[in-house]
């Protein structure tokens, strides 16, 4: 079927190279017969290459193969929708706790707004009053002074200033001294000038009623005058500090 | 010389006609390609051997053309297409090497 299959004759004639350089230039019958079946097969060489250049990927491929590439396209997209799904998810939970921790830092900003004003280490403000003792003689008792801030509070007051330079807080101390007060360890000299804020009204009639704070300057021999105002403003702060003994109880 | 004149006047047809292979024939060409290939190459020795007979090699062009091509048609039937093509590659193969390793003992003597 193929002449390779015969075998080569004994006598050793011509080499091969010397029958090939003298087939070269001389034709013959057998050549041209040759010379259209090579051609025939450099035609169809040149057609499939073209073919193959140009086909996509899945023309040229069978049944089987096409199901094969199917079914992978298919399980690589349903592993693509696991993955969407889980990054969906993922990113679902993160957006919530997102938005969870946005709110609860919102919520103890606003806390942390409220109490600083209450605690004094925010400035303040807002309607109030302005109180002024005069104490000309020195002769006013700490206690009626206290009394008027307890008044002040009770009616209650959100922020209190001494003459502008002490902010009164829970904690603050007050003492007898030559000079005046010492409020917190700050010598305040009359006149006293005590800017309270709340609400007008209430805080104002706390100070003035019978035999209360302004009677009892009075007696001191001092003067007390209220003047309401829309706007007063609080403005000496203080730096919190951490309380040693007294410990906040878990979970509440 | 008339040969070579044979292959270059076929891959410039291929080139210019460009014709499109119909859809039949698509699994076939490759195959057949191969095929013609490996009587090429075996013919190519057979005239170096001094054995060469053009009968013979048209013969042998056109029934390993066939032949390749009813395998494969065969194996498209029962299913084993890609698998008997893969085999007829490789068969026409190693006989193309063996071929060339003959051609090349004769022209080089090594």
């Amino acid at each position: 079927m193929n002449p390779t299959d015969a075998t080569p004759p004994a006598s050793s004639p011509p080499s091969g190279m010397a029958r090939l350089r003298r087939s070269f230039f001389s034709p013959s019958r057998g050549q041209a017969v040759v010379a259209v079946l090579v051609g025939l097969l450099a035609f169809a060489a040149v057609t499939q290459a073209r073919l193959t250049g140009k086909d996509d990927t899945y023309a040229g491929l069978r049944q089987a193969e096409l199901i094969q590439a199917l079914n992978g396209l298919q399980s690589a997209s349903r592993k693509a929708e696991r993955d969407i799904s889980q990054l969906e998810a993922t990113r679902d939970r993160l957006r919530s706790s997102t938005q969870r921790r946005t709110t609860a830092l919102e919520q103890a900003r606003k806390e942390l707004r409220t109490l600083g004003v209450l605690a004094g280490t925010l400035p303040a403000t807002g309607p109030g009053i302005r109180v002024t003792v005069q104490d000309p003689k020195g002769d006013l008792s700490l206690n009626h002074l206290l009394d008027g801030v307890e008044e002040l509070r009770n009616a209650g007051v959100e922020a209190i200033e001494f003459n502008d330079r002490v902010r009164v807080i829970a904690q603050t101390s007050f003492e007898d001294d030559p000079d005046g007060v010492r409020v917190d360890g700050v010598v305040l000299r009359p006149p006293y000038v005590i800017d309270a804020i709340g609400d007008p009204d209430t805080l104002a009639g706390a100070l003035t009623f019978q035999e209360g704070f302004a009677d009892d300057v009075k007696l001191d021999s001092g003067s007390v005058s209220v003047k309401k105002e829309d706007r007063i403003k609080v403005t000496v702060t203080r730096t919190p500090s951490k309380p040693r003994y007294a410990q906040p109880v878990p979970g509440q | 010389m008339i040969a070579i004149l044979g292959l270059i006047g076929g891959v410039v047809l291929g080139l210019v006609l460009s014709p499109d292979v119909p859809l039949a024939m698509e699994p076939y060409l490759p195959i057949a390609v191969v095929a013609a290939l490996d009587a090429v190459f075996g013919a190519f020795r057979a005239f170096l051997d001094g054995i060469f007979d053009d009968k013979v090699f048209v013969i042998s062009f056109i029934s390993n053309v066939l032949i390749a091509a009813v395998i494969v048609f065969l194996g498209d039937k029962l299913g084993v297409g890609a698998q008997l093509s893969t085999g007829v590659v490789v068969v026409l193969g190693i006989r193309i090497f063996s071929n060339v390793a003959a051609i090349r003992r004769h022209l080089f003597h090594a």
